[in-house]
């Protein structure tokens, strides 16, 4: 092992409790940061998840649409004029709108109506664990998540109830379809949305586009541009960047969860600093000795940058193994905490950085150490 | 005749600002031969403490040259001064300065690894500089488990394992007690024998006079005299 590493690692480890209240403040830290970022993605995704989940290659909505959950309408009979266009292969209405949910015992709570054309595709409830999509087709069915059997005041399949005093009966349960609103989603079939959510059997909120296996999708959208008036045509990957540019910038959640990592980053440079630099100053003698038999400031900046590299690699470590309990058990709920293996190595970069940057305080003070020290002490 | 390892010429060194400002040292010229061991002796405040920074390359005078190796310190920057010090200069303090979370080969090579020497070559020559100072059997000794003399022994062999061609010590018996002082500068005029490295040792203990090949008297900052060593002793 090269020396430079082993004092460094016998200094980092000569005062074990400053040790281990290092690596506290950087597991803390770096904790901080992942619940931040992890939230940050798991709302990213929540946010999209329909757009995710739909079978469009491109979306038409009414100009100036926010998000998904955007309750704005656009004309249904643009459907035919979109169809008319080369190259649209299907275009699938879409209703979506917020009712309200009567439980048999006579409660209400409200829920996210999300009617498609259940014969032409469109948006379909996925990871069905009971029933099938043809099931919805049969007079008042709908689909729920069976996490929200109870919130609704259900048992499970064939339960009944009513939303704007219409009856509805569950024929399909889905698994893990879960709002970041926390207002169940219930699917159905696009005309029976309309009705439940008293919108006009003339209007949609989206058409869900289909391109033929030949065309271009981008010439498409530019002939769909041509041909309709005061609607928007997004690709799903636009649509996701808007939706996630609404609802975590337009809302201010996104830069609160950004504030709550750059508090996390701030907070771990600090403690590390502050250890690093009392270490520093307790081995004073040792560096001023080194700096006495020719060691060059290089040398010493090595072992203080080696301090600080272990201490991350150790704090991250730690951090890193509660940062996937933490999304392991945020996994199932209505804002999952999400780690991707970029989140990962980019926290792992960053807490290195975070750890060199504390290191620059220790190096300054060993820079002006004066050599002739060891003479007086 | 030897060469010269350290020379130097009207060398003066102003230390503080203001009222408080001192001439640690006054137009001070001297020069150290290979092959020789010099005791600097004089009395507290003397200068002693700051000539050795000032030949050891820690401090370059205020005014006057030094030269050290046959280089001189005009103008050299702390990392010039640095590589001279790991080029030429062993030092060996007083409170020996030794780590105490290394084993005593770690300690010893550390002055190889600033040099930029690693690996098993370093390690056999640390293990070298510890068998010439008699601690073959304590290599993986740590500081604390060493006595006093047993630990100036290491910083010694920490001093000569580069081969430098001065070792510097300041007061490196003052800790020690008669016999552990007496080693240790056997052990320092054993080096002194080699016309490769010249040895200067501060003190005002008189015991070290029979070790001496030169000694040199210094007071307030100047050179008061010069003798040849053993003269004291008959």
């Amino acid at each position: 092992m090269p020396l430079v590493l082993t004092l460094a690692i016998r200094n980092l480890f000569h005062d074990r409790l400053r040790c281990i209240a290092t690596v506290i403040g950087i597991v803390f830290s770096i904790v901080l940061v992942t619940v931040q970022l992890g939230l940050y993605l798991g709302f990213g995704r929540m946010v999209t998840t329909m757009v995710d989940h739909a079978s469009a290659d491109l979306w038409i909505m009414p100009r100036g649409t926010k998000c998904f959950e955007d309750p704005s309408l656009l004309d249904a009979r643009k459907r035919y004029r979109a169809l008319s266009v080369d190259g649209v292969a299907e275009a699938v209405p879409v209703v979506i709108g917020f009712a309200d949910w009567r439980m048999p015992d006579g409660a209400t709570t409200p829920v996210f109506v999300i009617g498609s054309d259940l014969r032409s595709g469109g948006l379909h409830p996925w990871n069905l664990v009971e029933g099938g999509i043809g099931s919805l087709a049969i007079p008042n069915a709908v689909a729920v998540d069976k996490s929200y059997l109870q919130r609704l005041g259900i048992s499970g399949m064939g339960a009944r109830a009513e939303i704007r005093r219409r009856a509805i009966q569950v024929a399909a349960i889905t698994n893990g379809i879960r709002s970041f609103t926390t207002t169940p989603y219930v699917f159905m079939d696009v005309d029976r949305a309309r009705a439940y959510t008293g919108i006009a059997a003339s209007k949609a909120t989206y058409l869900l586009v289909r391109v033929t296996a030949k065309s271009h999708i981008e010439q498409v959208r530019r002939r769909l541009l041509s041909s309709l008036s005061d609607v928007e045509v997004l690709t799903p990957k636009e649509f996701r960047g808007r939706s996630r540019s609404f609802w975590l910038f337009g809302t201010g959640a996104g830069a609160a969860l950004f504030a709550g990592a750059l508090l996390g980053v701030i907070v771990g440079t600090v403690i590390v600093a502050q250890t690093l630099y009392s270490s520093t100053k307790d081995h004073l003698n040792e560096f001023a000795t080194l700096r006495a038999i020719g060691s060059s400031s290089a040398y010493i900046h090595k072992v203080i940058v080696c301090q600080a590299l272990l201490s991350a690699i150790i704090g991250f470590g730690f951090a890193a193994l509660i940062g996937a309990a933490i999304a392991y058990i945020t996994a199932a709920t209505a804002l999952p905490i999400v780690l991707t293996p970029g989140l990962i190595i980019g926290l792992f970069l960053l807490t290195i950085v975070m750890c060199v940057a504390s290191a620059i305080a220790a190096i300054v003070q060993v820079t002006r150490i004066d050599p002739a020290m060891v003479f007086t002490r | 005749m030897s060469e010269f390892v350290i020379e130097a010429a009207n060398v003066g060194m102003t230390l503080g600002g203001g009222a408080a400002q001192v001439r640690a040292l006054k137009e001070v010229s001297l020069s150290l031969r290979g092959g020789e061991l010099t005791l600097l002796m004089g009395p507290s405040g003397s200068g002693k403490t700051t000539l050795l920074s000032v030949l050891g390359c820690m401090l370059t005078p205020t005014h006057g040259t030094v030269r050290v190796g046959g280089k001189s310190t005009d103008g050299a920057s702390p990392e010039d001064l640095a590589k001279l010090r790991r080029d030429h200069v062993g030092f060996v303090f007083q409170s020996y300065h030794l780590f105490p979370t290394l084993t005593a080969a770690d300690n010893v090579r550390l002055a190889l690894d600033v040099r930029g020497e690693h690996g098993a070559a370093a390690k056999v020559k640390s293990g070298d500089a510890l068998a010439k100072v008699g601690l073959s059997h304590k290599v993986t000794a740590y500081p604390r488990e060493l006595s006093g003399g047993e630990q100036q022994r290491v910083a010694i062999a920490r001093a000569i394992v580069a081969n430098p061609s001065v070792i510097l010590a300041d007061e490196p018996t003052a800790a020690l007690d008669g016999e552990n002082g007496q080693a240790i500068m056997a052990i320092l005029a054993g080096i002194a024998k080699d016309r490769a490295h010249g040895v200067l040792v501060v003190t005002h203990d008189p015991r070290l006079l029979p070790f001496a090949d030169r000694i040199i008297h210094i007071e307030d900052g100047n050179i008061v005299g010069e003798e040849p060593g053993g003269t004291k002793l008959q």
